[in-house]
């Protein structure tokens, strides 16, 4: 049985650890990584309290298939707790080596409670636990601090989770990064970590890992394996998802300029043929992988000579595109600054866009940035931008750190007209206004914006829907990606992946079973997907964050139709489909009209024990103004 | 008895290798039936992005190991070339693990003993397994054939141009 049976709880306040068995009931209903990270976040918190304060716990997970031989499961973590960019519910997941390793020193979550007096990192060697000096590791990149912690303890296959600067600093955007470039990026996670004076997480874990059915396990994998070699796969082992710069272009849905615009001229500059050819130099793979993906990018000449970053579609948009910017060493060294402060660089661009929007507005002067012309398509700009962010340097740096959101509210002067983001999360690159099953499910993401929640983009991407409208029906897409997301990421599949899986969940389950021993079957696995949707939605309620009105989308799409000649002139989100797509999605998912789970859902799901969180909301009549949260 | 040409082993290739660890873990499934890279006889080693390589035995001649040992456990077949670990009279010392220029002699976690790459019989499981194809199951003169042909191709590639 591939569990580890096993959940660790370390209070940093005094050292002290607890193991716990991870009952088997437990285990099939949440099935690892967010599923059962949330769960074990829900049991171990209390409504209300502060991202920041010491008893907002953060949880590590581990998937049922870290430590085995899976390709992409068998490498990654997830981490969940209050997010302190949304104040919902946040989880984020990694692959790399780190995950297989604390898989192997014997848990399938850590849940980290209080907050130590001064820094520390953890360092879990198999079942002993010790809260270790940081001092010496503060203003350390998560990668220099890899490199010190294996020093320190002298052992080079030690794997760590560290987060940068930002952390520390409590930049709310803030990412935890493991193995140099692997990032637990959304939802501002490393600022929990930093709150609570972590600075690390190191593990060694030397035992072995089993799989309920070895034979048929190492079978399946084998046939796992020579799918990743084929089309399903392509796009990630050759131009990698710097790919989509072109495709989406050519859709009108690049959002560029802070989602002023949604085709960019630049395009070709920043595309991922032009990026292979010039500054890809090595494409390399996760542990347990065979698809390799990882590509590896390194500026050879210039100003921004040596920058090295892992470069992938989201980031180099947000850093690139969306702030006008069409120079890639530029968007190299952006992107290699985010990994050595350790900041979402999705959440980053999009910060530094909104700025440069405002500035170009008049909001922001010269005064603000203390001189620096922040104008779209200023690279400098851009990159002293993101370290100003990453380290709370100067009145700029300090309000941008706080998240679009937070940073609008406090410029005032109407900056909120152009902040991007939902539910206090930044957009990442997909223009909402051409791809409007995207701006639904974005919308209703428990997490806030984001398109690995359901991948919603997917149908209006590929034509499978007119994506230049929101009618019934696109409720069932949404909550069908959703469920299938959920699932994804609770066995924490890499979703690069998604693709070999030819019969979907049915080889899910097949897969979940030969390794845990736990019968599943793909009604039952699905049913777990929606299941967790259900949980994540019902912590947001919980928070006060969980109802329609928060389930919204930015006055940009909304409101300003797009001004790029071609198909998409014209286009936005009305509110009259925008309802129309709540009130579908809604009743499919079998909630109210508010987006609240009904008590009969959640009984359904086996989630008896939430209905007291929800009962109140249902019975109270008066919905609170639209549009007004969030926002 | 073979002549030295014809001991295979496994190589890697850094320039093929990304560092996946795929090998560790098709090796200890076939060599101790779990997954766990700790117990793998061959090893990656990643020392950053650019570098990465897999190193398991590479069978030397004479082996250190072998001479090493002062309790005679070790002995090299001299059909195969690899070592074969008396695990009644290892008794875990590490004199051998110290000789080896290459990492490629483990203490095995639970048995307290050594182990050492024994090529499957033949048939090594992370060279079956290895997505990038940076694992050769090869002998040292074919390794030597190969890099006089690729030097050979890099010299010529004009002229080999010309004439295909």
């Amino acid at each position: 049985m591939s569990y580890a049976k096993q959940i660790l709880r370390v209070d940093l306040a005094t050292g002290k650890t607890e193991v716990e068995p991870l009952k088997e009931q437990m285990a099939k209903k949440y099935l690892g990584g967010i599923g059962l990270g949330m769960r074990l976040f829900l049991d171990y918190s209390k409504g209300g309290v502060d991202a920041f304060n010491p008893r907002n716990p953060l949880v590590f997970a581990t998937g049922p298939l870290s430590g085995t031989m899976a390709p992409s499961a068998g490498n990654s973590y997830a981490v969940v707790s209050k997010s302190p960019l949304t104040e919902g519910i946040a989880e984020s997941k990694a692959h790399g080596f780190f995950g297989a390793e604390l898989k192997r020193a014997g848990y399938d979550a850590v849940i980290f409670a209080g907050k130590s007096d001064k820094p520390v990192y953890a360092w879990i060697d198999d079942d002993s636990i010790q809260l270790m000096d940081a001092q010496n590791l503060i203003g350390k990149s998560p990668y220099e601090t890899e490199v010190a912690i294996r020093e320190d303890l002298g052992d080079f296959y030690i794997r760590v989770s560290a987060i940068g600067e930002a952390g520390e600093k409590l930049v709310r955007i803030a990412s935890i990064i493991n193995d140099e470039f692997r990032a637990i990026g959304r939802t501002g996670m490393g600022a929990v970590m930093g709150s609570k004076n972590l600075k690390a997480v190191a593990v060694r874990g030397t035992n072995d890992v089993n799989v309920a059915n070895p034979e048929e396990f190492t079978e399946f994998v084998r046939i796992i394996h020579e799918r990743m070699k084929g089309p399903a796969t392509r796009k990630y082992r050759t131009l990698g998802t710097p790919e989509n710069v072109l495709v989406l272009n050519a859709l009108a849905a690049l959002p560029t300029r802070n989602f002023s615009q949604v085709t960019f001229e630049g395009a070709e500059k920043v595309s991922g043929e032009y990026l292979n050819e010039r500054y890809i130099k090595k494409i390399i793979g996760c542990a347990t992988c065979g698809m390799r993906c990882d590509h590896i990018g390194v500026v050879p000449e210039g100003p921004f000579k040596g920058a090295t970053a892992r470069v992938e579609f989201e980031c180099l948009w947000a850093l690139g595109p969306n702030c006008g910017v069409d120079r890639l060493d530029a968007i190299i060294e952006a992107i290699y600054q985010c990994d050595l402060y350790g900041m979402d660089g999705i959440s980053t661009g999009v910060i530094v866009g909104f700025a440069m929007d405002c500035y170009e507005n008049g909001i922001l002067t010269k005064k603000d940035t203390d001189g620096l012309d922040l104008r779209f398509g200023n690279a400098e700009a851009l990159v002293e931008a993101v370290k100003r962010m990453g380290s709370r340097k100067g009145w700029l740096g300090d309000v941008l750190a706080e998240g679009t959101m937070r940073a609008a509210e406090k410029i005032g002067k109407g900056a909120v007209k152009y902040a991007n983001h939902i539910k206090g999360l930044e957009l990442p690159g997909y223009a909402l206004r051409t791809l409007k099953t995207a701006a639904l499910g974005f919308s209703v993401s428990f997490r806030g914006a984001c398109h690995l929640r359901s991948g919603a983009y997917s149908p209006d991407v590929k034509g499978k829907v007119d994506r230049f409208k929101i009618e019934k029906g696109r409720g069932k897409l949404v909550m069908d990606g959703e469920d299938l997301y959920n699932v994804v990421d609770s066995l924490i599949l890499c979703k690069f992946s998604r693709g070999v899986f030819y019969e979907g969940i049915d080889e899910m389950a097949k897969y979940y079973t030969l390794a845990t021993g736990i019968e599943m079957t793909p009604e039952e696995l699905i049913q777990a997907g929606e299941r967790i949707n259900n949980l994540a939605r019902v912590i947001n309620i919980r928070e006060g964050k969980g109802t329609r009105e928060y389930d919204n989308l930015p006055p940009k799409i909304m409101n300003v139709p797009v001004p790029d000649e071609g198909i998409a002139k014209g286009a936005y989100v009305n509110q009259k489909e925008f309802d129309i797509g709540l009130d579908d999605y809604y009743e499919v998912r079998g909630w109210t009209k508010k987006g609240i789970p009904t008590i009969e859902k959640l009984k359904e799901l086996g989630l008896d024990d939430l209905v007291s969180i929800v009962e109140n909301k249902i019975r109270s009549k008066a919905p609170k103004k639209k549009g007004k949260g969030g926002k | 008895m073979p002549k030295i040409h014809e001991k295979k082993f496994v190589s890697g290739d850094p320039a093929k290798c990304v560092g996946c660890c795929v090998c560790e873990y098709a090796c200890s499934m076939e060599q101790e039936k779990t997954y766990n890279p700790t117990k793998a006889r061959i090893r990656v080693v990643r020392l950053n992005p650019f570098v990465n390589l897999a190193v398991a035995c590479r069978l030397c001649e004479d082996a250190p190991c072998v001479a090493a040992c002062p309790r005679d456990a070790l002995e090299q077949s001299e059909e195969t070339g690899t070592i074969i670990i008396d695990e009644d009279k290892c008794n875990g010392c590490g004199w051998c693990i110290e000789a080896c220029d290459y990492g490629a002699v483990q203490l095995h976690p639970e048995t307290r003993v050594v182990y050492i790459c024994n090529l499957c019989d033949g048939e090594p499981k992370c060279v079956e397994w290895c997505p990038e194809e940076a694992l050769d199951f090869t002998t040292k003169d074919i390794l030597s054939q190969k890099s006089r042909v690729a030097v050979v191709k890099k010299l010529f590639q004009e002229a080999l141009k010309a004439t295909t």
